[in-house]
């Protein structure tokens, strides 16, 4: 069994490829969804692991909220998309920059 | 139940009021003629009740009279009254005021019988009645302010009277605006009165005038007594009301309005009205022996110096300006040396001289169908006999020959300036000697050049040049009678009596009493004339009125003079310069420094940095900030990851 320290490194490390993912993301903006749901796995991963060593179960019951919200957020995300992909014709994150000042 | 008399007084001031009202507003409708006879009725009723009330204060001797009518503003300590002081003073300056009024709407009539804007006309002369005679009854400070911008405004107006002519309008403006100078002394003055006394009225004042003695206030590094503050603060308002030097320029510009008015307002009353305030602010004036010595040096300057300017003028309107400013600075000489009543009593014979010498000009002007170079006249006498009559006794009051009135008057200023001590006053007392030769030789200058000689009047005018009707000549003949008489018979009841006419209306120290030095040669008034050839005064008038006759009647004489003392003639051509040097230094000055305001503070700071300023920063940052604003996803997350970096770091170490 490893140890707490090990599950928050490994959180950690998830975390940090999530947010990577949406910063050096340039291309797709399925990517960017899936780095979002990363980091919300390295969420749930630290939830879970202080839930187990605490003893607390609260830990475990918030994972299943974030993993609804993380669920209904894809399912929203990949509509909208689907949308984006209609008006624009891509789904790079470089063209989308309407908002250029 | 008010004081009946009070009530009389009230009527006096509001009467006048009534009919400027009337016939401003009513003109119109009720047509000239019954204007003219409203506001003449009017003023006729106020003139009547002056002179009951002149006999009931000064024959019958009542005491002083206050009554407060409404009172203005209460705060604190402080009240503002609308309330009237009459007493002997007062009372006199009623009569003079509504006397003279009384005649000049009389002389309105035909003077401007073809001015389309007759009515108007009324209107403004009733209302500068009332702002005067509310000026003399004031009990207290305000009032009197109100009363002295008031004629100063009517003033403004009378002079811009035909506005479609450039020249009145600039010479409105410039009274209007010289005035502006003294008022800023006069209001500083009632500022200072009412931070030391805490109250504007007169009689509260005076009684404090010891306290304000000791008192002292410093100024620029000097410390000056109070009273000496505000007298000389309030000698600078009476400075530009009565046209001393250097803020007479205004009176000879303001000759541009009707003849009428120049007689009312610019000789008879209004420019005597800071004569009046300094005669009876006498209590505080008498403890300020530095503005006495200022008053005498500057009158007897006035009194000289701008008589010399009259010789030169040949506008005859402007010859007697000059001379009213000369004549003020003789009464401002009386006052520098505490003769209140001296300086009272020529403001009395003046008025009569000097408004009749101004209507006997206009009955000259109407004539010549509004012409007033007097080198265009010439030889009127046969024409015009009864304005050359009078004008001729207005001369030679003016001219102090006995025994007309200017005579008593003026001698008795001599004579009191002469005793005074007052430091200046030997200065003041040469001035008014050569002031003495100067007043004949300018007005029997104008007087021979009009009257005497050939004529010069072009002979299509010639044919219809003719006395006016009665209207014109009536009042001449009114005011030639007390402008003969007036000062035999007041010189003693005025100056000598036990009782005399001001009382106790003005306040002389004994130490400045140069009256009661007097009192003592003075055996009556017939010998005061007889023996006039004893005194240098008689014969530096007669010897003015000599060559007056030799260098207008004899003109190789005449351009003697002015080739041989070209320099001289220069000069006061140039009216000393006073003109040019408000024309390059304030005019210009002021317009320099609004242009200089205009481009730099207005233009370049408010404009420029202000208003502008701000606009372009905006926009510049503007467009720089929008820069930040890429659009790409990933920046705005990185940028929100350091935020949450930074405050994480913050949380941690901070």
């Amino acid at each position: 069994m490893p140890s707490l320290s090990e599950f928050l490194m490994f959180a950690a490390i998830l975390f940090g490829l999530g947010i990577a993912g949406i910063i050096l993301n340039r291309k797709n903006v399925i990517v960017l969804l899936m780095s979002i749901e990363l980091v919300l796995l390295a969420v749930n991963t630290n939830f879970v692991a202080f839930s187990y060593f605490l003893n607390n179960m609260l830990g475990q019951v918030f994972v299943f909220f974030v993993l609804t919200v993380a669920a209904s957020e894809a399912a929203i995300g990949l509509a909208i998309l689907v949308m984006l992909y209609n008006k624009r014709q891509t789904i790079a994150v470089d063209q989308l920059d309407t908002l250029k000042g | 139940m008010t004081n009946p008399i009070a009530l009389i007084a009230l009527l006096v001031c509001l009467l006048p009021l009534l009919a400027s009202v009337v016939a401003g507003l009513a003109g119109s409708c009720l047509g000239r003629v019954m204007t003219h006879r409203f506001a003449i009725g009017c003023v006729a009723v106020s003139f009547l009740l002056s002179c009951y009330l002149f006999t009931l204060f000064v024959l019958q001797n009542s005491p002083p009279l206050q009554v407060t009518w409404y009172t203005w503003a209460t705060a604190g300590v402080l009240q503002f009254d609308v309330a009237f002081l009459i007493d002997r003073l007062s009372t006199v300056m009623l009569v003079v005021v509504s006397f003279i009024s009384l005649m000049v709407h009389l002389y309105t009539i035909g003077y401007m019988r073809d001015d389309p804007s007759y009515t108007r006309f009324f209107s403004y002369v009733s209302l500068f009645t009332f702002a005067m005679i509310i000026l003399v009854l004031a009990n207290n400070f305000l009032l009197l302010f109100f009363g002295w911008e008031g004629v100063g405004l009517v003033s403004y107006l009378l002079i811009g009277f035909w506005f479609k002519r450039e020249t009145a309008n600039q010479g409105s403006l410039k009274a209007f605006l010289v005035n502006r100078v003294g008022d800023i002394g006069f209001i500083l003055a009632i500022a200072a009165v009412l931070m030391h006394c805490d109250t504007l009225n007169y009689t509260s004042v005076f009684a404090q005038a010891n306290t304000l003695t000791a008192q002292t206030i410093s100024l620029f590094g000097h410390s000056y007594s109070i009273i000496t503050l505000i007298c000389l603060l309030l000698f600078i308002g009476a400075m530009a009301k009565s046209a001393q030097v250097p803020l007479h320029v205004w009176l000879p510009e303001s000759m541009e309005g009707p003849t009428p008015i120049s007689a009312l307002i610019h000789a008879a009353t209004m420019v005597t009205a800071g004569i009046y305030m300094v005669a009876r602010m006498s209590p505080l004036f008498e403890h300020a022996q530095a503005v006495l010595t200022l008053i005498l040096v500057l009158g007897g300057t006035t009194a000289f110096f701008m008589g010399l300017l009259a010789l030169t003028q040949y506008d005859i309107k402007r010859v007697i300006a000059y001379s009213t400013i000369s004549q003020l600075g003789y009464m401002a000489v009386a006052l520098g040396a505490s003769a209140y009543s001296a300086a009272i009593f020529h403001l009395i014979t003046h008025a009569f001289f000097k408004a009749l010498l101004f209507l006997a000009a206009g009955s000259v002007i109407i004539a010549m169908h509004h012409e007033q170079d007097m080198r265009k006249m010439g030889g009127l006498a046969t024409y015009l006999p009864v304005t050359y009559l009078t004008f001729l006794i207005g001369a030679l009051a003016l001219s102090a020959i006995p025994p007309f009135s200017g005579f008593y008057s003026k001698d008795m200023i001599i004579d009191a300036v002469r005793l005074s001590t007052v430091p200046g006053a030997q200065y003041a007392y040469w001035c008014v000697l050569a002031g003495a030769f100067v007043t004949p030789l300018y007005t029997f200058r104008a007087l021979f050049m009009t009257f005497h000689g050939e004529c010069r009047v072009e002979a299509a005018k010639r044919s219809h040049l003719h006395e006016a009707n009665w209207v014109v000549w009536v009042p001449l003949v009114l005011l030639a009678i007390p402008s003969f008489a007036a000062g035999a018979l007041l010189i003693h009841p005025m100056l000598f009596a036990t009782n005399p006419i001001l009382g106790q209306s003005v306040t002389v120290l004994p130490t400045h009493d140069v009256l009661k030095q007097l009192e003592v040669s003075f055996h009556g008034t017939a010998l005061m004339a007889l023996q006039a050839n004893r005194t240098c005064v008689f014969w530096l008038a007669l010897a003015g009125i000599v060559v007056a006759w030799a260098v207008t009647m004899q003109p190789a004489i005449g351009l003697f003079f002015k080739t041989r003392f070209k320099w001289i003639y220069a000069i006061l051509v140039r009216k000393f310069g006073f003109d040019d040097f408000n024309q390059t230094v304030m005019v210009q000055g002021t317009r320099g420094l609004g242009e200089v305001l205009y481009k730099v503070a207005d233009e370049k700071v408010i404009d420029g940095a202000g208003v502008n300023g701000i606009g372009k920063a905006i926009r510049y940052i503007a467009a720089t900030a929008r820069h930040l604003q890429t659009g790409y996803l990933y920046h705005y997350a990185l940028v929100m990851v350091i935020g949450v970096v930074a405050f994480l770091a913050w949380m941690v170490w901070g």
